[in-house]
């Protein structure tokens, strides 16, 4: 990943028209998207053969990634590539405003690639069409295998020129993968890109594997393991693959998430029936108590300035969300809605705290204020749990499980992923069944 | 007027005992008792009449009378064969977020432990492990699978 990044020469030259007209509002449900033809990118003809790679179509495949990113962000509406009225090379030097238009196409992306000395050179730009501007003009080079993040890239830069806010398409998610009947699951760690291509498995199945979720730079991933049947929380280096177990404690901990300075693990540690949450720093091993309560207190997960820490535990008696300093001190419950309450996860922009709510039978994801006013159930279902948030915040996924008749039958586990306006609710293209997800980062910023 | 009230009070009890105890055999249907599991169907045994799990109600981690008598026999079971270890495994259902069951049933295998333990048998011959809600005995989702999931069970380690 790193190398990537040093590969990747980003020149950017932002074209800040102050009259642009485009915008696309992604803080509502939009119900009206916006109509964008995204050219496939010109392939210079003076590239080279690469093996294993079909350089001629290239431009049209990472046009397809863009495309289908768009589409299902639910704000754009990608237009037909039959309609389009210039060819490729021709409309990305500038293209003929009136003509596009007349294909109610608002915004236009055009690109053009070369494939030379083993690198992939690639520039875009965007066109605002109603205005007739350049909107962004960028290139950069890298290694002709990244293509696809190259598609992820284009579409990051212009969504975030469109909407105002990062992008999210440039990440991964990393899940458990589940295989076999329900009542002897083999279980996976499993990463993948955010579109559901090259998925890589962390672990071979042979034991029971839980919750991962990504430290900030997404190179480690902290879990849950039942190794030896001892379940304690771990820690995975993506890259060289070496694990080790998260500090020295004499009974099961779970439910890790790592601080969002990335130095500490905080988790639960339950011994002679008895949850509570302790915080490990990575470098020190130092171990901090953080919770003393007799009730259940687990899933923890820290606010993202590092002040508090959000977590749900029955000292009410049922399950309910609580929100503390990160020291412990000044526990306050704020969830006190009809039904019972959990996995509280922090938005990354400090806002908002999404949870999983069980009521009357069924389960919803939901959203509320760190102070537990504004609660908004976004998808109510059999089962679903687990929401982890998109890096800009605009975007939950979580798994859903559905009912199983006898011996396990239609039983099955998913991803899906939905807007926190409550629109745009759909299903992840995983391999397997799959659960558990944790999104990244953006991979390059 | 006081007798006449005493009277109502009276009368008053015997009616709600009435009502409840109609109630709880309405709840009673099969093998469920309120919301814990009475049936034999998903029962080993550690030897002939040493039941090898326990059942709870939704959420909880108290025992019931039936689940104390079970324990009784185990804890026999487990005097008369004073090499033997066990490990108590704790589960729930499906019906819970997958982190809080891991710490209820880490919860229900203890409730069971500290009642062998008060019976004399030695907390170092017991480990507990919680599944939470990952090794369902029975995989259908309905109130019955549920009920016989949500449970403790004894294994002999050695």
């Amino acid at each position: 990943m790193k190398k990537f990044i040093a590969t990747l020469i980003l020149s950017i030259f932002l074209n800040n028209n102050l009259n642009a007209l485009i915008e696309v509002d992604i803080t509502r449900g939009n119900l009206d998207p916006l109509p964008i033809a995204v050219s496939p990118l010109h392939v210079d003809i003076k590239s080279e053969k690469i093996e294993g790679l079909e350089v001629r179509v290239l431009g049209e495949k990472i046009s397809e990634i863009i495309e289908k990113n768009f589409k299902n962000t639910g704000l754009f509406n990608p237009l037909q590539k039959d309609a389009f009225v210039q060819k490729p090379d021709i409309a990305h030097l500038k293209p003929r405003f009136e003509d596009w238009r007349l294909i109610k196409a608002q915004a236009l992306i055009t690109g053009k690639i070369l494939v030379k000395d083993n690198k992939l050179k690639v520039e875009f730009r965007l066109w605002d069409l109603t205005a007739a501007q350049e909107m962004i003009a960028l290139a950069f080079t890298t290694t002709p295998s990244n293509w696809r993040r190259v598609a992820h890239i284009i579409s990051d830069k212009i969504y975030e020129r469109l909407t105002g806010e990062e992008g999210y398409f440039d990440t991964r998610i990393i899940y458990v993968a589940e295989s076999g009947p329900k009542n002897q699951r083999v279980k996976k760690l499993a990463i993948m890109d955010q579109d559901g291509k090259n998925t890589k498995y962390l672990t071979l199945g042979n034991e029971l594997v839980l919750t991962p979720r990504f430290n900030p730079t997404n190179q480690m991933v902290t879990y849950m393991s039942y190794f030896r049947n001892m379940p304690r929380v771990y820690l995975l280096d993506i890259e060289t693959g070496t694990q080790e177990i998260v500090g020295n404690f004499p009974g099961m901990t779970f439910a890790p998430r790592f601080s969002p300075d990335g130095k500490k693990i905080i988790m639960s540690f339950a011994k002679d029936g008895n949850s509570d949450i302790y915080t490990m720093e990575l470098d020190s091993r130092l171990v901090e108590r953080i919770t003393e309560h007799s009730s259940i207190d687990t899933s923890p997960s820290f606010s993202p300035d590092g002040k508090f820490i959000a977590f749900n535990s029955d000292r009410s008696g049922l399950q309910q969300i609580y929100v503390m300093r990160s020291d412990g001190s000044n526990v306050k419950r704020i969830t006190f809605g009809k039904g019972i309450y959990g996995t509280p996860v922090w938005s990354p922009r400090g806002d908002l705290i999404a949870f999983t709510k069980m009521h009357k039978g069924k389960f919803f994801i939901g959203v509320m204020r760190t102070d537990g006013t504004g609660e908004r159930l976004l998808t109510e279902n059999y089962y679903q749990e687990a929401p982890s948030w998109s890096p800009n915040g605009r975007v939950l996924v979580f798994y859903r499980e559905t009912k199983a008749g006898d011996k396990g039958k239609g039983f099955s586990a998913k991803l899906w992923s939905i807007d926190i306006t409550g629109y745009n609710e759909r299903k992840l293209p995983t391999k397997t069944d799959a659960s558990d997800p944790s999104w990244s980062s953006l991979l390059s910023k | 007027m006081k007798l006449e009230k005493n009277l109502k009070n009276i009368l008053l009890i015997f009616f709600t005992t009435l009502i409840l105890s109609a109630c709880s055999t309405a709840k009673k249907t099969g093998d469920i008792d309120g919301d814990v599991y009475t049936g034999k169907e998903t029962v080993e045994y550690l030897a002939s009449g040493v039941p090898d799990r326990v059942f709870f109600a939704t959420n909880k981690s108290s025992l019931t009378s039936a689940s104390r008598a079970t324990l009784r026999k185990q804890a026999t079971f487990l005097r008369k064969n004073k090499n033997l270890n066990v490990t108590i495994e704790g589960h729930a259902d499906e019906r819970g977020t997958r982190e809080y069951n891991l710490a209820l049933g880490e919860r229900r295998a203890n409730a069971a432990k500290d009642y062998l333990m008060t019976y004399g048998i030695s907390g170092k011959r017991i480990s507990v492990i919680s599944y939470g809600k990952e090794k369902p005995v029975n995989p259908k989702s309905s109130p019955i699978a549920w009920s016989q999931n949500r449970r403790s069970v004894t294994v002999k380690v050695n």
